[in-house]
């Protein structure tokens, strides 16, 4: 915890002058908004454990203000994201999707979605029949309201597969 | 676990090299090797070293110096050692808790004398990986000055805190030296020049320890002291020694925490007395990290703490 801010350290570098004072410089990266932060401390100083638990969970809907998720191993605890614990997750979210939920204290802290997620065009131009391996893209528009660059023979009712990482078209489903 | 060592065989025979190289240093130069205790009745009372204690009540040195300094009193003439030194707590990339140390002293030489003898063995340990290496000497307050724009002897406290402040990321409640710690590792040392060795010289009295205290040029009072840095890592210490006896006791006496002082020293030095001297440490594992390319200290170690 840092700042009340529930953190993870991705380096710890121990810093001693010879005949100084022992410092730590370490980087955290804020598990709330993904944010890197270096600091220095005194080594030998502690800081409060954050209270962090990562669980796989089911997205099952949306009721106008949260999105409700349910736990995939057995237990079917549920637990409620508020937009802002979503992020961009909210353009990967697929009902019956597996998601990588942290939860801090009881509540959502972070929803992440699958490397790899199908979904289906919403809307884009007709497609190019015979055009499947030249360069040129168009924009589509998904069942979630993504926006992705696709090529140009995708039609509207296409399941793609999307890399979440990249936000890019991998291929048909 | 593993039971396999931490270093490759290449790091392994490097070191034996290294010891080689030193040895042949100072048989040339007619510097006497020796051995001096590991444990001792008494602790280091360095303020920043913690000393490990076995439970017999014996201490692990943390540098081969007092039991030096009494060979010096007892008049050993030029002399030097190879050996492990333990402090308590430092593990890191570059620290192991157990490490390897050499440690030489001279009699009746300058503190510039002595850096240009450092730079003369470093030339040899760092070869051939790198050669012809451009020595730089610098005083503290010229290093500040140039890389963190603040001039130690002027500066008020709150200007060195406010800067160590935002170099630490937040107020870590430390003393004036402690600030200039914060500033000397955050700032100045990644901003020194590379492949260079760089002597920083005349620290703040303060931060004396068992090196003299004189006015330089400027009339300020300094420490008589100097540290190598190389490639912004930290290599070696050095001191023009303290010979005053008197001064010694109330050095000791205002750090000990509680640790027994070192009697034995304070009677070499006030009966010796101690010669005119200069001594330096080094730490050996860093060269070899240097010269092997290492990124942890570990890959220069047989086996390090994890697996010793």
């Amino acid at each position: 915890m840092l700042e009340n801010e529930p953190c993870s350290i991705i380096e710890n570098e121990y810093v001693k002058p010879g005949k100084g004072q022992a410092f730590n410089r370490v980087k955290l990266r804020n598990l709330r908004n993904g944010r890197v932060v270096e600091k220095t401390f005194k080594s030998g100083d502690s800081l409060e454990g954050a209270d962090v638990i990562e669980v796989e969970m089911e997205y099952l809907y949306n009721d106008g203000e949260f999105w409700h998720f349910m736990a995939t191993d057995g237990s079917f605890e549920q637990h409620a994201a508020s937009a802002d614990a979503l992020g961009d997750t909210v353009k990967w979210l697929k009902e019956q999707e597996v998601y990588t939920i942290i939860l801090f204290n009881g509540g959502v802290l972070t929803v992440s979605p699958p490397n790899f997620v199908e979904l289906t065009v919403a809307e884009t131009d007709p497609g190019v029949k015979g055009d499947t391996a030249q360069g040129g893209n168009k924009p589509a528009t998904l069942a979630t309201g993504a926006v992705v660059k696709v090529p140009l023979f995708i039609n509207i009712g296409d399941v793609l597969r999307i890399d979440t990482r990249s936000g890019e078209y991998v291929s048909r489903a | 676990m593993s039971w396999q060592p931490s270093a490759a065989l290449s790091a392994l025979q490097a070191r034996a090299r290294m010891n080689h190289i030193i040895r042949h240093f100072f048989y040339e130069r007619e510097v006497l090797e020796v051995e001096t205790p590991l444990l001792s009745q008494a602790a280091v009372v360095d303020p920043n070293i913690e000393p490990m204690q076995t439970q017999h009540g014996r201490w692990l040195h943390t540098s081969p110096e007092y039991a030096m300094k009494r060979l010096l009193c007892a008049g050993s003439g030029d002399i030097y050692q190879l050996t492990k030194v333990f402090r308590h707590g430092e593990a890191g990339r570059k620290h192991n808790p157990e490490f390897t140390m050499l440690e030489w002293y001279r009699v009746g030489v300058t503190l510039r004398q002595l850096q240009h003898e450092v730079a003369d063995l470093f030339a040899r340990l760092l070869a051939p990986r790198y050669v012809n290496l451009p020595v730089l000497f610098l005083s503290y307050d010229e290093a500040m000055t140039q890389y963190a724009h603040i001039s130690v002897h002027d500066a008020a406290d709150e200007s060195l805190s406010d800067l160590g402040i935002s170099l630490a990321g937040q107020d870590l409640h430390l003393t004036r030296d402690g600030w200039l710690d914060v500033i000397m590792s955050h700032a100045v040392e990644p901003a020194l020049p590379k492949r260079t060795l760089v002597f920083i010289d005349d620290f703040p009295a303060s931060q004396a320890a068992l090196a003299r205290v004189e006015p330089n040029g400027q009339g300020q009072c300094v420490a008589r002291r100097f540290e190598l840095f190389f490639n912004g890592i930290e290599l070696a210490n050095g001191y023009h020694e303290l010979t005053d006896a008197d001064e010694q006791r109330q050095r000791f006496m205002a750090q000990a925490q509680g640790r027994p002082l070192d009697e034995h020293l304070l009677s070499a030095l006030a009966q010796g007395p101690l010669p005119d001297c200069c001594g330096v440490a080094m730490g050996l594992d860093r060269v070899l990290m240097l010269q092997q390319e290492a990124q942890h200290i570990a890959d220069v170690l047989s086996f390090d703490w994890s697996r010793a």
